[in-house]
């Protein structure tokens, strides 16, 4: 949660539409399927990072740019900074799976700037098969901190650079997957029973995840047996959830 | 350095299904600080203490759970956990069609269903590239406007007790039982109302209706103005709020806060100002907006928007165009019943719009409205099949809860609860 | 799946058919007039533990507030902190991740005590057939009380805590099965294994066509 604020002179959303010129925003009316005005900074993307910029086209009166995976942080940093667009708030963070799983998953950004008010949808395409990973922008946007821990639980995407990128809806040790994948059944991948024997497991008094328990650094004071529960609870994935042996 | 932990668990200790005792120690004492061999020195200013609050706590409104480190009462951190209300929403839409989901909108903000309702079906439409009927449109907002008034009654009556005050809570739950006839007037139902469809309206409103709303938008004011009074010059009151979890500007807009969060701030950000939807930019009322970001002046926005949705409601009213009330689209519309049971076209055209559904042309929406709680959107990506790809809610106070660690460190744990209750928060909506 | 069941049975019948207990003849006069005289007494005023998560318990804050007023059942003190209650009133859907808590809400409560299931997600899992949502919270602890409806209006919900007061009120302090908690007998007939019961709760009929994501 330590995002560097973005050069920002006046709060008052629309300010620099109205110095601009530009009309009010009107209700949006008999809006084409495709094609339509494009926003004026994809002119601007494509002049400043050239080919990174992959394609861009109008949806229904919504801009979408697909950038390259590698320098989506570098275009969000810039489309954030720039007083020329300023998009300094991150709407949300999300993926996209198509029920053809030879399509790409997307990753989806929508972003929006208040002085301009303008919406930019930003996406990336992960090819299938291809490793689960973008770069965070939690550096950029605190908002940003829960919508791609969710995005991890749900599409199983590892959001490089997260200060915590742990589960955020199921729990620590969930081990069905990721259910928001399309190979993910609606019902979940274990029996109802397995489900609800597991869920019963799940202990309400040891619950605490280890950044907790290192706060109040008691990791070491506790009981041998919760101890052990503990180290069994996150015996899943001891590489990410390593207990620290001083507690701290 | 002593440091004495209190562990507090979800409850205290207790007896397990065999009848075991479960341990959860109560008290962790670190090596020889406190032994009595030790000279025992308190150092208070050291004594950390962590402190559990939830997931069952009736300050929490619903299932979040806090976990605060104190320093004696003031909290140092605070890690939130949330997802005990996790129920697939999103999941679920992928396997229903585009009418099918409204009933599950109504689940998601409970306090706010009728609002959402309208909300999904505006980003359905803009999907299947419908426009509304003018009358539809205006009967939409009387609905989202009813619906704002609805979820700020419930949070103003829960923070009222949170805070310390019961009688507003009794005073605000009448003018909402009201509210509920209206609905239930209308659609048939108090709280779950499914009162759109893709197209138009489930119901159009019954004979005397208007009659109930006028009476309604007469006698609110009253009910507000005796809880305004009651409360806003309330030395308790204050001081239990002003100056509490206070985010400046830049804070609140990097954070994502939106709506009644982020004008408490000073920022004027209201999508019906900004991104209008259904004619808003068409209607007469001003956005409220606060000073410092503290709880007393989201409290004051909140209360300032109840007044502006009455005035938009008499515009509203007075209006409210005679005419058709859905498109005449046979794409998304059902032919009307008497046809349905008589005609053989009509009977095939209902049976096929009830299990194949109707097929939007490929592509994605996001439409934004502004929901009692903040922003809110439903992206919808549709690949031309009669179920969407992708159901995604953008969750408005999920992501102005993720912001309750910046807002409570440092503060009291009695201001925790205050904080917390003015975020509005509502677990269906937050873990979806 | 670990069920607790509580159970008006006396174990000495072979096929361990849950029977009516006792006999009232048995009972003296003065036995029956305590039962009568504790009964009243615990079912004027039963003070409510609200497990609410969802929308259900928006409908209860409606019960519980002025037009529906618990208070004439002597229901107005909400009891927030289990030690002190003497119903569960589950509103709301149970995901996976708030089953154990709910448990050990239950197990927290001292005896006698009793649960509402109100609403159709608390009581089956509702609309929410998926992954996430316990298909019934009696699947986790005893129910005494299923309230229908999605969710429940007040007046469903006092229907039930009346049933509830006349279940109370045939209680007998002689029964002492009455409030014995054991763990499902694998050796009952009528024990269904959880295999089988996950087969019961296979989707059927219009359902399947719904768990299919396109047409």
């Amino acid at each position: 949660m330590t995002a560097s604020l973005p050069p920002y002179e006046s709060p008052v959303p629309g300010s620099a539409r109205e110095a601009a010129g530009l009309p009010d925003p009107v209700t949006p009316r008999y809006i084409a399927h495709q094609g339509g005005p494009e926003n004026p900074s994809v002119a601007a993307l494509r002049e400043r990072f050239g080919v990174a910029v992959l394609r861009s086209h109008v949806m229904w009166g919504d801009t979408t740019v697909f950038v390259d995976p590698k320098a989506v942080h570098d275009v969000i940093r810039f489309l954030r900074d720039d007083t020329a667009h300023a998009y300094n708030y991150l709407v949300d963070i999300t993926a996209v799976e198509y029920r053809d799983t030879d399509q790409p998953l997307e990753v989806v950004w929508h972003v929006r700037s208040l002085p301009w008010q303008r919406f930019l949808r930003i996406k990336v395409e992960l090819a299938a098969g291809s490793a689960l990973e973008v770069a965070s922008v939690t550096d950029l946007y605190a908002a940003a901190d829960w919508l791609e821990r969710e995005c991890y639980d749900m599409f199983g995407i590892t959001f490089n650079g997260h200060p915590d990128l742990r589960r955020i809806l199921m729990w620590d040790t969930y081990n069905e997957g990721h259910p928001l994948r399309k190979d993910f059944p609606l019902r979940g991948r274990f029996s109802r029973a397995e489900q609800l024997s597991q869920a019963l497991k799940i202990d309400t008094s040891g619950g605490y995840s280890t950044t907790e328990l290192s706060i109040a650094e008691a990791f070491n004071d506790l009981p041998e047996d919760m101890k052990q529960r503990l180290r069994a609870a996150r015996a899943v994935d001891p590489a990410a959830l390593a207990l620290p042996e001083d507690g701290r | 350095m002593s440091k004495r932990t209190i562990e507090m668990a979800v409850g205290t200790a207790g007896i397990d299904a065999y009848g075991q005792p479960i341990r959860a120690p109560l008290s962790v004492r670190s090596q020889g600080a406190l032994a009595l061999e030790a000279p025992y020195e308190p150092e208070l200013e050291s004594d950390h203490m962590l402190i559990n609050i939830g997931p069952q706590h009736p300050a929490t409104h619903g299932v979040l759970r806090l976990v605060l480190e104190l320093d004696g009462e003031t909290v140092v951190r605070c890690v939130p956990h949330i997802g005990y209300l996790h129920c697939g929403f999103e999941k679920i839409g992928e396997y229903r069609q585009y009418n099918q989901i409204i009933p599950w909108t109504d689940r998601e903000d409970y306090l706010n269903s009728i609002g959402n309702n309208v909300a999904f079906v505006l980003g359905a439409e803009r999907l299947f590239g419908i426009e509304i009927t003018p009358r539809c449109t205006v009967l939409r907002v009387i609905a989202m406007e009813l619906s704002r008034i609805m979820s700020h009654l419930v949070w103003m009556g829960t923070t009222c007790i949170d805070i310390g005050a019961f009688t507003p809570f009794l005073w605000l739950y009448q003018e909402r039982e009201n509210l509920y006839n209206l609905l239930e007037g209308w659609v048939g139902a108090r709280l779950t109302t499914t009162a759109t469809r893709v197209g138009g309206m489930a119901a159009e409103i019954p004979d005397g209706w208007m009659d109930g709303l006028n009476a309604f938008i007469r006698n609110f004011p009253k009910t507000l103005n005796e809880s305004d009074k009651m409360l806003s010059k309330n030395g308790i009151w204050m001081g239990r709020t002003v100056g509490i979890g206070a985010l400046t500007a830049e804070e609140a807009i990097n954070c994502g806060m939106s709506g009644a969060m982020l004008r408490a701030s000073g920022v004027a950000y209201d999508v019906r100002k900004d991104f209008p939807y259904l004619d808003y930019e068409t209607y007469d009322f001003d956005v409220a907006v606060g000073t410092s970001g503290d709880v007393y002046d989201r409290y004051l926005v909140r209360v300032e928007e109840m007044r502006q949705s009455i005035r938009i409601l008499e515009q509203a009213v007075q209006r409210l165009p005679d005419g058709p009330l859905n498109v005449d689209d046979p794409r998304v519309i059902l032919p009307p019943k008497t046809k349905a049971t008589s005609q053989m076209e009509s009977m095939i055209h209902h049976f096929k719009l009830v299990m194949e559904g109707p097929r939007p042309p490929i592509g994605e929406v996001y439409v934004p409205v502004e929901s009692p709680k903040g922003e809110k959107g439903y992206y919808l990506v549709s690949d031309g099949t009669s179920k969407p790809v992708r159901w995604r809610i953008r969750p408005p106070a999920f992501v102005n809860l993720s912001a309750i660690p910046r807002m409570v460190e440092g503060h009291l744990l009695s201001d925790v609860i205050a904080i917390n209750a003015s975020i509005d928060i509502v677990m269906g909506e937050i873990d979806r | 799946m670990g069920l607790i069941t509580t159970v008006n049975d006396s174990s000495a019948t072979p096929l361990r058919v849950p029977a009516p207990s006792g006999d009232a003849s048995q009972d003296s006069w003065v036995t029956s007039r305590l039962d009568f005289l504790v009964n009243w007494a615990r079912s004027s005023s039963m003070w409510p533990m609200p497990f609410g998560t969802a929308c259900c318990a928006i409908e209860f804050m409606a019960t519980a507030a002025s037009r529906y007023d618990l208070a004439r059942f002597g229901m107005e003190r909400l009891s927030f902190s289990p030690r002190q209650a003497d119903v569960l009133i589950c509103a709301g859907r149970v995901p996976f991740k708030l089953a154990p808590v709910l448990r050990r809400i239950y197990q927290q409560m001292p005896q006698p005590k009793w649960v509402i299931s109100m609403g159709a997600c608390a009581s089956t899992g509702g609309m929410f057939d998926n992954y996430a949502v316990v298909q019934g919270i009696d699947t986790i602890i005893p129910v005494d009380v299923y309230v229908p409806g999605c969710p429940p209006r007040p007046e469903a919900l006092m229907y039930a805590i009346m049933m509830l007061h006349k279940k109370v009120q045939t209680e007998r302090m002689s029964d002492k099965s009455l409030r014995r908690e054991i763990e499902p007998d694998t050796e009952s007939l009528l024990y269904i294994p959880p295999s089988t019961i996950d087969e019961l709760s296979e989707p059927f009929g219009n359902s399947v066509h719904q768990t299919r994501s396109a047409p």
